[in-house]
């Protein structure tokens, strides 16, 4: 990886530059991983790298100290070339406690860089753990990996002696040694996490005192310790010029909202009941008050999705949203946004399942969910985003689409894009598509299911407009006049019409694109969150030489016009997902092509390695 | 929005749509939907800022007949959509029709929490005691026993108050009437849909094909003499024939029947609206031992409305720090350039 060492004075320690790293922080879920992990992700940022994270919690709230299931990790991967996951294999693993040390180790690379804190070994975290000895002791460690121990418990407490602190509050600031540490062996700049502090313990001067502290003493640790012979050194990132935040999925849909909202004028009512790991959506939403957007936290999964639908019937922008689970329970309530073509946009952030399954990690199993989860016939469009960032223009693609062809709308997020994050040009709004939206007025002519000929949508009639009065309903409902109908040839009718509306959204689809040659051996086709791996995994094979290309599907109902021409200039099509198969057997469905899939379904995010491999198995299939 | 003031003069034809009712030829329903459309004029508001929401039952069908717009829902969810709906556009009139499999069985949740929040609604439950849409299965206000398709020795669940459960919901305004009497129904319609806040009023209400007279002991003059007590307001809670007055004293928070010629006046009870407790005591009498008070049972006009905290925060907000910028909170917290 270090491919220059950059001489210094003699008084400093060399440093090296990559062109990447992969570090994990782990330890108790008490130990505040995911804030160090988040802010050496600033402060990696800062310096104009490309990044990737993966946050790793436990469902558990407050998990018993010590345990194997109360750790929790923070991961990411910084370069100064285009990073497209949070890294398969670790450069550099910084543990807190045997848990931790045991959870964790096997992913990192012979040879990377091990930061434990020895104190934390003692016989009860050991216990814990399951050792009967101290792994600490194994003189192979040593040999295996670049182990320092470094006594961040002990380090801390004496940087913090004459603090008016307790010994727990003095404990709870080893975290920021870790990073101060940490980021001395990446030569990442200090000063966001200076500032993070400060607004964090705005309140609390002696605690922003007594991080800052910890902070510079880990800071100061590693480049006084003999243990450091060396640091590192990322430079920036070739990107794109402009303007960068660092964005989660999560937020980036709340914004995507917001952003429509201010479009269209037309304000947002969410509607969502807690689950996780959707619930940041609503908290976000929560705090925007002054903008164009009314959260409402319902009694259910259900109320939350009608609620919305009452909301689009009213005229404004109905939205839920909520995890697998809570999408079953919706899905009658999404059946009558079909029938009563009314705007609605489903976020469904996808965990682990099924039933509860694992709450906080990711997966990719819902798709035949949104595609197929209700009564009858009753087609959505389905659309999904393939990176945290990507997040905000498919909300925002989400509530144009609703509008225009009055259809739900479902967006498939997960788990990895709504707590992952990447560095995100902030866009010009004004290159955002226009979302035009005409309520009807008139009166003349006027039918509740009269259709537009080139979307086949039904008039939008806000409640309050004179001499429109009209009635909808889930029964079934004859086109144009919306009376109830039993007729079997309407019944027909409609159920085709609903089917056709949904089918016209392909001419909203732009053309594909394709990562790689428009021909070849290999065609790899994924969908959501599996972007970064796949593209990874794609580029390592390509600049091997091998006929590989990639596509990433957005638009997953109605699929893309020209994938299936797409599709047959390829030997092979294979379709790596974090499910049993799923979107490969729509492909073979679809289009009669031999797709195979790669699958695994850990509850975390494909790793870019597993997909290089299995590219690779199938290039090796003969003619 | 009409401009106010300017109301059209209604009458009762102006809410009557061009559907043809579907209702067994006999049911309730048809005088609960003459005496909302008859009552509606005297709302004074303009047509089209009136919607009714309803579920899924024979209630439910509702708001095809009401010439104003209307949303025919799913099974239970009527006032969550309501909700949303009163969210996406305050100032609209809205009113839920529901029933007792709609709204306390499938739909007792949501029924629950919008009376709990206070969403400014008119809700109209429709108690006939049976599911009738599919048919004839004991509902959650059927009589313990009751003998049904789905219950051939007898029900083995007992009946909830639907009063009694909007009261302890929270509710603002409670009331019951009865179908077969047009002008109590009218006047408790009224009054409900003038109350700003969550208003319930239970109609009791004849499914003549599958649970005919469950209501009965009220349509007969002679049994309605015996077992009605209208409500109203400061007045002793009185009942029975005129040569045998009967009336309601509570001992304690128990209440009991008594022969007004037996006690002094004073010592009977009187009704008091804006005592939620005891018109908790009234909602759960049952016949025969008790009389079926009929009436407002409580009424508590002034709280303030779900929507209108949630509008208050906004505007708080916006005066606060002025409305929000997109642009601007895309800017916002940190940021870096590059280029």
């Amino acid at each position: 990886m270090s491919d220059r060492v950059t001489t210094t004075p003699a008084a400093q320690k060399p440093r090296h530059t990559l062109t990447r790293a992969v570090i994990r922080f782990a330890g108790d879920s008490g130990d505040g991983m995911q804030v160090t992990g988040e802010q050496f992700t600033t402060e990696a940022a800062w310096a104009g790298n490309d990044i990737s994270t993966l946050p790793n919690f436990p469902a558990e709230i407050r998990a018993p100290a010590g345990t194997l299931f109360g750790v929790s990790s923070f991961q990411l991967q910084f370069g100064s070339q285009r990073v497209y996951t949070p890294g398969d294999q670790l450069d550099a693993l910084v543990v807190m406690n045997p848990a931790a040390f045991k959870v964790h180790l096997a992913d990192l690379k012979p040879g990377g860089i091990l930061i434990v804190n020895p104190s934390a070994f003692d016989k009860r975290n050991l216990d814990k753990a399951g050792y009967a000895a101290n792994p600490l002791d194994d003189p192979t460690l040593g040999e295996k990996y670049r182990l320092h121990q470094v006594d961040m418990e002990g380090l801390t407490k004496k940087a913090l002696e004459d603090m008016p602190l307790n010994a727990k509050e003095k404990d709870r600031c080893k975290n920021f040694f870790a990073l101060g540490l940490v980021s001395w062996v990446y030569t990442r700049p200090l000063d966001p996490t200076l500032d993070a502090i400060k607004k964090r313990f705005a309140k609390r001067p002696e605690f922003v005192e007594a991080n800052i502290r910890a902070l510079k003493a880990g800071h100061a640790f590693g480049e006084t310790a003999e243990m450091f012979a060396e640091h590192y050194g990322v430079e920036a990132a070739e990107m794109p010029p402009g303007t960068y935040r660092s964005m989660t999925g999560n937020r980036a849909l709340a914004w995507g909202l917001l952003a429509a909202a201010e479009r269209t004028k037309i304000p947002v009512v969410f509607g969502a009941y807690p689950i996780t790991p959707a619930s940041d959506i609503l908290h976000e939403l929560a705090l925007h008050k002054r903008f164009r957007v009314r959260t409402f936290q319902a009694e259910d999964e259900i109320a939350a999705a009608t609620a919305a639908i009452g909301a689009s019937f009213g005229g404004c922008i109905g939205v839920t949203a909520s995890s697998g689970p809570g999408i079953a329970l919706k899905g009658e309530a999404i059946g009558l946004a079909v029938t009563a073509e009314l705007p609605l946009v489903i976020f469904d952030i996808q965990r682990g399942g099924p039933s509860t399954g694992l709450p906080t990690k990711t997966e990719q199993a819902d798709l035949m969910q949104a595609l197929y989860g209700r009564n009858s016939e009753s087609p959505v469009v389905v659309i999904a985003p393939s990176t945290p960032g990507d997040c905000f223009y498919m909300a925002y693609e989400a509530v144009r689409l609703a509008i225009k062809y009055m259809v739900p709308v479902m967006v498939l997020s997960d788990g990895y894009l709504a707590n992952g994050s990447e560095p995100w040009l902030i866009p010009d709004l004004k290159t955002l598509p226009d979302i035009p939206v005409s309520f009807r007025t008139e009166k003349e002519g006027f039918f509740p299911y009269l259709r537009d000929a080139a979307t086949l949508a039904r008039p939008w009639v806000r409640p309050g407009t004179p001499g429109l009065e009209h009635r909808i309903g889930g029964i079934e409902k004859q086109d144009v006049t919306g009376n109830i109908s039993y007729e079997p040839d309407n019944h027909d009718h409609m159920v085709r019409t609903r089917a056709e509306k949904v089918r016209r959204v392909a001419q909203e689809i732009p053309p594909t694109t394709i990562n790689g040659l428009p021909e070849g051996d290999v065609l790899v086709v994924g969908w959501g969150g599996t972007y970064g791996a796949i593209t990874a995994a794609v580029e390592e094979a390509q600049a091997e030489g091998k006929s590989v290309a990639a596509v990433h599907l957005r638009y997953l109902n109605p699929l893309p016009p020209d994938l299936g021409h797409i599709l047959r200039q390829y030997r092979r099509v294979l379709v790596p997902e974090i499910n049993s198969g799923q979107l490969v057997r729509i492909l073979r469905a679809e289009y009669l092509v031999d797709a195979v899939g790669f699958n695994r379904v850990r509850g975390l995010p494909l790793a870019s390695q597993e997909i290089y491999e299995a590219i690779n198995q199938l290039l090796e299939v003969k003619r | 929005m009409g401009v106010p003031g300017a109301t059209p003069k209604y009458t009762k034809k102006d809410f009557e749509s061009d559907q043809d009712v579907r209702w067994c030829p006999g049911c309730g329903d048809y005088a609960i939907l003459s005496a909302v459309q008859k009552m509606m004029p005297d709302l004074g508001i303009p047509r089209e800022d009136i919607v009714f929401i309803s579920g899924i039952g024979c209630s439910s069908r509702f708001p095809y007949y009401m010439n104003t717009y209307g949303f025919h829902t799913i099974h239970g969810r009527a006032p969550a959509v309501a909700t949303g709906l009163k969210l996406a556009r305050p100032e609209l009139k809205i009113f839920v029709v529901t029933g007792d499999g709609d709204g306390l069985s499938i739909g007792g949740n949501h029924l629950l929490h919008v009376l709990r929040r206070n969403v400014d609604l008119t809700i109209l439950l429709f108690n006939n005691r049976i599911y009738g849409l599919t048919k004839g299965q004991y509902s959650p206000t059927s009589e313990l026993g009751k003998v049904t398709k789905s219950t051939p020795i007898g029900s083995a669940d007992r009946p909830l108050s639907p009063c009694a459960f909007a009261l302890a919901a929270g509710a603002t305004f409670v009331a019951r009437t009865v179908d077969r009497n047009i002008a109590h129904m009218e006047e408790t319609l009224k009054r409900a849909a003038a109350h700003k806040g969550a208003a319930f009023v239970e109609i009791l209400q004849n499914c003549n094909v599958y649970n005919d007279m469950a209501w009965g002991v009220l349509y007969d003059r002679e049994s309605k003499a015996l077992h009605e007590l209208r409500l109203q307001h400061g007045q002793p809670l009185v009942f029975g024939p005129v040569d045998d007055r009967r009336g309601l004293v509570l001992e304690g928070v128990k209440p009991k029947v008594v022969k007004v010629k037996d006690v002094p006046e004073s010592s009977l009870w009187v009704h008091d609206e804006t005592d939620g407790g005891t018109a908790l005591v009234l909602a759960q009498l049952v016949s025969p031992e008790y009389p079926i008070p009929i009436g407002v049972l409580a009424s508590r006009p002034g709280d303030t409305t779900y929507e209108e905290i949630l509008i208050q925060q906004e505007q708080k907000a916006v005066s606060d720090r002025g409305p929000g910028d997109i642009a601007k909170l895309l800017m916002s917290g940190d940021t870096w350039k590059i280029g």
